[in-house]
């Protein structure tokens, strides 16, 4: 019998829904393993890092990696599973882009550690115990993972190869992408394995979108009665639909609420939220600065709305730091 | 400032004063003929920025201003028609609007607000040019370099108590 491929999966910085996503593949998960041998799979079975370092390079056919990179193990684990494999894809929005983990780029490594370990009103810490690199313990010494400054996507730590887009990515999303890892003709390095064009495009709503758009307010979802059926940004509501890549067939928007853009942008926008900012910009009805900004107070938090899951990757990366916090010490 | 160097070359840096990195995107019709005019009639301003010339303010990608910054500008500056004076009606109209909203973004990004900076410079208004020139240098020198990460290096801090 021929020997089947070997996969693995493994996460980083993520909320492990991209580990339930693989699992909600259903029935198909039963084809997968007919096609493949999953050699590495933390979430669900016991192999062990050794396993996989005993491996030789490229002797895995791909390994799926999620989640953003925010600690020294994780981008160590990054470059062992990369060396193990002939492809390594990116599997959801975190890896994709940064994800919800990267919307941490507003902060400092410092007040984020300052306000989980010593000021956050829920925070019981006596001893004052704060992250560090070594720890003795009983005359036993043990290290841990540095935390970076930065999170990062994962093409901005290792070479990938293809991207499974999402948060999460949606079974049939997955189902396509395997099979196409698994056919013969595999799609050019690079390539996001969803279809390369905007949401609006296979939106149910479609055909309720004006062509002369125009609005005098924007509105988040609790402010109004949605229409079941008419175009979210037609209502007033910050529908990233407009800037994001199609595939996941619109679930968000079929449950009544707007997209938040988690599949990315598409092959031909380099920064999904200055495009969306754009697009929804000039929607506003004003033409003088007052009028105008009263009508963008109906976006009180533009960088969690248009890069919610891409800050990582934007062009910007983080947050300014000021001199002294970029360089500590 | 540069009016008060004798020279019509381009001032050399004085010292160690920083020299910030200027981007603009001129609009056709309105701003960039006011730079022509303002070289015509001899004036003279801070040599800093970097003119881009584009056929209206409302064609500015707010990408176009992140990739500037991403790529070293030290501050962006847009010129456009006075409202009402758009050769395409209301393209400046729609720089404003995305111009307020970038700003807002920016400054959730930590870039000060005159680093980003939108002008209305008709054709006649080469005084005004070098006004906003001169202006927007003198800001962004007051604030100093932006500290946009500038490699890889800032990912390698760990943690170290």
């Amino acid at each position: 019998m021929r020997e089947k491929p070997k996969v693995a999966f493994y996460w980083c910085a993520s909320c492990g829904g991209c580990e339930e996503a693989v699992v909600d593949l259903a029935e198909a998960v039963l084809d997968v393993l007919s096609a493949v041998d999953i050699v590495f799979w933390p979430v669900a079975l016991d192999f062990k890092r050794q396993h996989i370092e005993a491996m030789a390079e490229r002797s895995m056919l791909a390994t799926f990696l999620n989640g953003a990179i925010r600690t020294t193990e994780q981008e160590e684990m990054a470059h062992l599973l990369r060396s193990r494999s002939k492809l390594l894809v990116a599997l959801g929005s975190c890896s994709h882009l940064g994800g919800i983990p990267g919307l941490a780029n507003l902060f400092d490594r410092e007040s984020i550690l300052q306000s989980v370990y010593r000021e956050s009103p829920s925070t019981i810490n006596d001893g004052g115990v704060f992250p560090s690199l070594r720890h003795k313990d009983n005359g036993h010494t043990v290290e841990l993972p540095g935390f970076y400054q930065t999170v990062r996507s994962l093409n901005q730590v290792v070479d990938v190869d293809y991207y499974i887009p999402g948060c999460p990515p949606t079974p049939r999303i997955i189902r396509t992408a395997l099979q196409t890892l698994l056919g013969e003709d595999l799609p050019r390095k690079g390539t996001v394995l969803a279809p390369d064009h905007a949401l609006c495009d296979e939106c149910p709503r479609k055909n309720t979108r004006p062509d002369n758009l125009s609005l005098a307010e924007f509105k988040r979802p609790h402010q109004l009665q949605i229409d079941e059926q008419k175009c979210l940004l037609a209502q007033g509501l910050l529908c990233m639909g407009p800037a994001t890549r199609a595939g996941c067939e619109a679930p968000c928007v079929q449950g009544n609420m707007p997209c938040t853009g988690c599949c990315g942008p598409t092959s031909r926008v380099k920064d999904q939220g200055a495009k969306i900012l754009s697009s929804l910009a000039v929607l506003v009805q004003g033409k003088e600065e007052d009028e105008i900004d009263r009508e963008l107070d109906g976006i009180p938090d533009p960088v969690g709305t248009f890069y919610r899951y891409s800050v990582p990757s934007s062009l910007l990366r983080r947050r300014v730091q000021a001199k002294a916090a970029a360089n500590p010490r | 400032m540069p009016d008060s160097n004798s020279s019509p070359e381009m001032p050399a840096p004085q010292g160690q004063r920083f020299e910030p990195r200027i981007v603009a995107f001129f609009c056709n019709w309105c701003t960039y003929l006011a730079a022509d005019l303002a070289g015509t009639a001899r004036l003279k301003y801070a040599p800093n920025t970097r003119v881009v010339r584009v056929m209206c303010s409302g064609r500015v990608d707010p990408q176009f201003v992140l990739d500037a910054f991403a790529h070293g500008a030290d501050g962006v500056l847009l010129g456009g028609c006075h409202p009402g004076d758009c050769h395409y009606q209301e393209g400046n109209c729609k720089a404003l609007r995305r111009y307020r909203l970038l700003r807002r973004t920016l400054q959730q990004m930590g870039i000060e607000e005159d680093r980003c900076r939108l002008e209305w410079v008709s054709a006649a208004e080469a005084e005004r040019f070098r006004w906003v020139m001169n202006d927007m240098v003198e800001r962004v020198r007051a604030l100093g370099p932006l500290h946009l990460q500038p490699g890889e290096e800032v990912f390698d801090e760990e943690v170290a108590v």
